[in-house]
């Protein structure tokens, strides 16, 4: 290529400066310098508070909350996404449409409503709220409540990294492996899943840090009953509601670290993807 | 008998892609299914191998009614146009697979799925690649290994959807040679779905020519190039000139309307289309037909193949285009050159009723 196409083709050397550096700038102050303040609050007080602030029992129980509902919401969502996306990139049936526009749904809806949705189902003066009581089953402002408000909103991850992946896969594999008469598990397990299982990851990633980090959805069904109900998102407001900045933004950290190993991850995982296509 | 497929009829929504097929393959027969994109030949092939099932009709395969088989009971061996392999699998490993699916007691010991791979390699001449990953080979080789595993679970046939057709010629033609030799070593039967005539006439003992959704005729490739049963076999089998002719009556003589000695048809005769292989037209520089000829323009030579490709236009006729192929001989001996007029007549015509 000679010099002065080269230099129809590129954006003048000021041009491009500036544009970096907006960039930067932009991020800095938007996204790096939040981060920053977290860290920096978080270890205001030296390292024993916040090694205090995170050794609250209350903490340590909103830990453990945050990590059993994702780790229910997220393989039911596994389960889900990998049945619903097979079912729409291998197979034809009416209504195919509506279940991808229905998936998309959480995405769309605002998190409070999803939550509300919930309180409205199965709250005490719903519907089903006497037959709940009667039965003594509590649903809402308990953990079932944060689980089904935290599978309404994780609901797509899985479902829409791996149906574009496996539409363009196509049947054909799977089609090979049962007339060399693989069974429809062994079919499963050792063709279609390996051919997705980076993207499936991938899905996963997105999915627990949305479980962990939700706030909108788990809020409005939680009823914030320290020690409880609370998840660390909805415990973060609550301390910082106490003025108690030091304990909010040491636990505000953990989401943060949360943050960067999904980062990280991701990372990871994408190069596996794309390493795996060969080419 | 191998397969037999009665009176098979499939539609999809209103289009009719099988319309009452009836066909029998011998017991280690390598027939071709042959036809345009759209012709069902894919479809039969489907429903033979179980992926598809017919609305009506019945399949056998070795005596045995199959209609009802789960296409991995049915113990045929499926080669798909793209490969379809294993793209996470080594070649070993995709060869290997559908020995180590078996049920535990029906399964072979690892150094026999282990020896019988590596055979199974040595066939398709791949014994280095074992352990590649199917991105890492080329067409042609991915195509062989694709055959190496459907091979390897003992298939009693052999399907194949245009196995060549994802391929460039110079591969394609290797890899049809290479599949006759090797059919003809292990006489396994099998069907292979093509579009392309040439594929057809020179790997199969039998051609099935089919259109529609239906069976056109079915024949020895010399039968259906040189006896085709009606005009679509014939056009589909190669390219052709055009005539208009007439009769007194169906089986006396035939006279051509378009020679320059017109010879215009008497009332009550019958008009015909009359069709020529390029291949079966004279050429001649100097009107040696008597005027039982027909006086053409070149507009382009072909040189390339044994024989020589004219493309002629009718002087009488502007627009109308005829197809001739002579020797080299015969083109240097006249000098024939681009845009001389010629005299060209065809040596053997063929009409056929109903067209």
């Amino acid at each position: 290529m000679n010099a002065s196409l080269k230099k129809q083709l590129t954006e003048p050397l000021w041009l491009r400066v500036v544009l970096i550096t907006l960039t930067f700038l932009f991020l800095a102050a938007l996204v790096g310098l939040p981060i920053v303040i977290v860290i920096i609050e978080a270890f205001s007080k030296g390292w024993g508070a916040y090694r205090d602030a995170l050794t609250q029992p209350d903490v340590i129980s909103a830990l453990k909350l945050t990590l059993l509902v994702a780790a229910i919401a997220v393989p039911l969502n596994v389960v889900f996404g990998l049945a619903a996306s097979w079912a729409i990139a291998k197979f034809e049936f009416r209504g195919k449409q509506l279940l991808i526009t229905l998936i998309d749904l959480p995405f769309s809806v605002s998190p409070v409503i999803s939550g509300l949705v919930y309180i409205l189902l199965f709250g005490a003066h719903s519907m089903m709220g006497d037959w709940l009581i009667r039965h003594d089953i509590q649903i809402i402002f308990a953990v079932p409540g944060l689980v089904l408000a935290t599978i309404f909103v994780t609901f797509p991850f899985v479902a829409r990294e791996l149906i574009p992946l496996m539409q363009e896969q196509g049947v054909e594999q799977e089609e090979a492996a049962v007339l060399l008469g693989a069974n429809g598990w062994q079919t499963f397990r050792r063709v279609t899943l390996p051919n997705i299982k980076w993207g499936l990851l991938y899905g996963v990633l997105l999915c627990n840090a949305r479980a962990m980090g939700e706030f909108g959805a788990v809020s409005v069904v939680s009823g914030h009953i320290k020690g409880e109900t609370t998840t660390i998102p909805l415990y973060v407001e609550i301390l910082y509601n106490e003025y108690n900045f030091v304990a909010a933004f040491a636990v505000a950290s953990l989401l943060l670290l949360l943050g960067f190993v999904t980062l990280a991850a991701k990372k990871i995982v994408s190069r596996q993807e794309r390493g795996q296509h060969g080419h | 008998m191998g397969i037999e497929v009665r009176n098979i009829g499939k539609q999809f929504g209103a289009f009719a892609a099988l319309d009452n097929i009836s066909l029998s393959i011998n017991s280690g027969e390598l027939v071709a299914l042959l036809g345009p994109s759209g012709s069902g030949k894919t479809t039969l092939l489907r429903i033979i191998a179980g992926m598809e099932s017919a609305d009506v009709g019945e399949i056998l395969l070795y005596g045995a009614a199959a209609n009802n088989k789960p296409a991995g009971e049915r113990n045929v061996g499926f080669v798909f146009q793209h490969y379809a392999l294993f793209r996470h699998m080594t070649v070993f490993d995709n060869i290997a697979f559908g020995l180590t699916v078996r049920p535990k007691e029906t399964r072979p010991s690892k150094a026999a799925i282990r020896e019988r791979v590596f055979n199974l390699l040595k066939m398709v001449h791949l014994e280095n690649f074992h352990d590649r990953y199917p991105h890492q080979l080329s067409g042609g080789q991915r195509q062989r290994v694709a055959l190496a595993r459907a091979l390897a679970v003992e298939p009693k046939m052999l399907l194949l959807d245009e196995p060549f057709g994802a391929l460039d010629a110079k591969v394609r033609q290797e890899l049809r040679r290479w599949l006759r030799r090797l059919h003809d070593e292990i006489h396994l039967t099998s069907v292979f779905v093509t579009h392309d005539q040439e594929e057809a006439m020179e790997v199969a003992d039998r051609v099935v020519v089919m259109s529609n959704g239906r069976i056109e005729q079915i024949g020895t490739p010399e039968e259906v190039y040189h006896h085709p049963a009606n005009a679509f076999v014939y056009d589909f089998l190669g390219n052709y000139n055009e005539f208009t002719g007439w009769q007194e009556n169906a089986g006396s003589a035939l006279n051509l309307i378009d020679y320059e000695r017109q010879t215009d048809a008497p009332a009550g005769a019958k008009i015909v289309k009359v069709f020529a292989r390029p291949h079966d037209m004279d050429v001649s520089k100097t009107d040696t037909f008597g005027g039982e000829s027909i006086a053409a323009k070149v507009m382009h030579i072909n040189p390339a193949g044994a024989l020589v490709k004219l493309e002629l236009e009718r002087v009488r006729n502007p627009g109308l285009l005829l197809q001739a192929e002579i020797s080299q001989d015969a083109v240097l001996a006249q000098a024939i050159r681009k845009s001389d007029v010629v005299y060209v007549r065809p040596r053997a015509t063929r009409i056929f009723m109903n067209s």
